[in-house]
């Protein structure tokens, strides 16, 4: 079983993570760049993190055999800081980058007005630099939040189809799927979606252009959801081929709109097996 | 520029691996860096850094391993940057804000295009990593050339460390040629791994015994894609290159 994971926030996660990812069957992932629970004060902080995501985490994830991409964008939640959002201006060099396989995580937090002009910047960014975009949809109003969203895409220069929406639930997917986007469900232990509910909405709305993370990231989270997805949809009666199609081929076919993605690992000979992150001496 | 002859063997090579659409993107590419004014010719800029659009050819710079593929952007991106006459302020700035492939080439690039010392700030930022294509390339010809005697030493160990080939380190017959104090941090290395039960990297034994070689004719192997295929270079003989990075080795050396 091969696993694409098309949100996964590894940099939070530990050398195990992978090894057990890789032996769940996850060959691929993507890191949208996002927030880091403690709230960053300069855009410094930013373009450090983004230069880890393009360098060291590409290079961690191909000691186990895991090709890793990112998507860039100032998240929604720290695009409220003045002190933060000059990083806007630096974004078009980060979305020309080899690794860069969409805008994201970009959307509504608590839909403010400063939120109102990062979303619509960051849109026309990605139809400039040719890349998808990855929007996340609210936590709190979720089903507001998902309307505003879409009108928000609509005026924008990005067509619908080139937008994933995440973090969709049972209120959500309808909407989502009328309006022609892709459709992300994050699985979680506790909050967001569970296995079961996601076979359910498999059922209901199909396997078409529906993608599955983990979204882990530093808080209670699993990096192996996207496995347990498959062995529910399996338990389920779903086929192999569907599997396929929902774990690994859906999310290929939406972040190759960017052209992007390079799904060989390289590099891997001489630091297999995991005993390569090693301290250099220090 | 001293290795240019070696940029375009490595051109003539690149473009007999590339597909038909990559070698004329490559071309394109390179048209357009070789248009460039160089850098000292150029006028001085009227908005900082930040403002001005990058130009065509740092796009190129970007987007190389999606043209050219990852297996040959190394190589195309080293040629872009020798297209362009990158001057040491270019090269740093595209080092930092980098991927670490272009930062990989970057280090690549410094041989061919710094004549001196001043890039070595970035050589020696590659060394701080743990990233094992950025040690590999910190230890390539340049550095070979301007690390003072302690670094180098520590970039060897750092090989041995993270499992880098020491085939990556240039010149290093010629720098460790009666190196005591390489012998002595190798010696008490071994001594660590061996008291924990754990097996010496056998890079180690072979660079002790570089240390005490004294016949001046022995050289090592290198492995950089500019030597690797000495047919395409005739003019150039691979195995003067060590010789010729040991003679502007640093003073501390000798």
């Amino acid at each position: 079983m091969r696993l694409f994971d098309p949100h996964i926030h590894m940099t939070s996660r530990t050398t195990d993570d992978y090894e057990a990812m890789y032996a769940a069957g996850v060959r691929a992932v993507v890191e949208p760049a996002f927030w880091l629970g403690q709230p960053r004060t300069s855009p410094s902080s930013f373009y450090d993190y983004f230069d880890s995501l393009l360098g060291w985490e590409p290079f961690r994830a191909a000691q186990y055999g895991i090709a890793h991409h990112c998507t860039i964008a100032l998240n929604p939640k720290e695009a409220n800081d003045p002190r933060c959002t000059p990083v806007l201006d630096q974004l078009p060099r980060y979305l020309v980058k080899d690794n860069v396989v969409a805008v994201g995580e970009i959307g509504y937090d608590s839909m403010t007005p400063a939120e109102d002009t990062a979303l619509s910047a960051q849109l026309q960014m990605a139809a400039d630099a040719e890349l998808p975009a990855l929007v996340h949809t609210p936590h709190r109003d979720k089903l507001a939040g998902l309307h505003r969203t879409i009108d928000v895409v609509r005026e924008s220069a990005l067509p619908l189809d080139r937008v994933l929406l995440d973090h969709l639930n049972e209120t959500t997917v309808k909407d989502a799927k009328d309006a022609g986007c892709w459709l992300g469900f994050s699985v979680y232990p506790d909050t967001k979606m569970d296995e079961d509910r996601m076979v359910a909405i498999l059922r209901s709305y199909g396997p078409e252009k529906v993608l599955v993370n983990s979204a882990a990231d530093w808080g209670r989270s699993d990096p192996l959801k996207t496995r347990k997805v498959a062995d529910a949809m399996l338990k389920a009666g779903f086929d192999d081929d569907m599997v396929d199609l929902v774990m690994w081929r859906n999310p290929v076919a939406f972040y190759e709109l960017s052209g992007r993605l390079h799904l060989e690992v390289e590099g891997t000979d001489a630091t297999h097996e995991g005993n390569s992150i090693l301290r250099g001496g220090e | 520029m001293t290795r240019t002859p070696a940029l375009g063997a490595l051109r003539a090579r690149l473009e007999s691996a590339l597909d038909d659409d990559a070698r004329a993107w490559l071309a394109q590419a390179l048209a357009t860096a070789a248009a460039q004014p160089a850098p000292s010719e150029a006028p001085a800029p009227q908005v900082t850094a930040s403002q001005a659009p990058a130009p065509t050819w740092e796009l190129r710079f970007a987007q190389a391993g999606r043209r050219c593929g990852p297996e040959h952007a190394d190589d195309a991106r080293l040629l872009l940057l020798g297209a362009a006459r990158a001057d040491t302020a270019t090269l740093t700035r595209l080092y930092e804000q980098g991927t670490a492939a272009e930062r990989r080439a970057v280090l690549h690039a410094l041989t061919h295009l710094v004549p001196g010392p001043e890039a070595l700030g970035l050589t020696e930022d590659a060394l701080r990593t743990n990233d094992t294509s950025l040690v590999a390339a910190a230890v390539g010809p340049y550095g070979a050339e301007h690390l003072d005697a302690h670094a180098w030493r520590h970039a060897v160990l750092k090989c041995l460390f993270t499992g880098v080939s020491v085939d990556a380190v240039a010149a290093l017959a010629d720098r460790a040629r009666g190196d005591g104090e390489l012998a002595r941090m190798l010696g008490d290395y071994a001594r660590e791994r061996t008291a924990a039960g754990r097996p010496v990297p056998g890079d180690l034994q072979r660079v002790l015994a570089l240390t005490e070689a004294r016949t001046e004719a022995r050289t090592e192997a290198r492995t950089d894609a500019l030597t690797e295929s000495p047919t395409e270079q005739p003019a150039e003989d691979p195995t003067e290159q060590p010789a010729e990075a040991a003679s502007a080795a640093s003073p501390q050396e000798s």
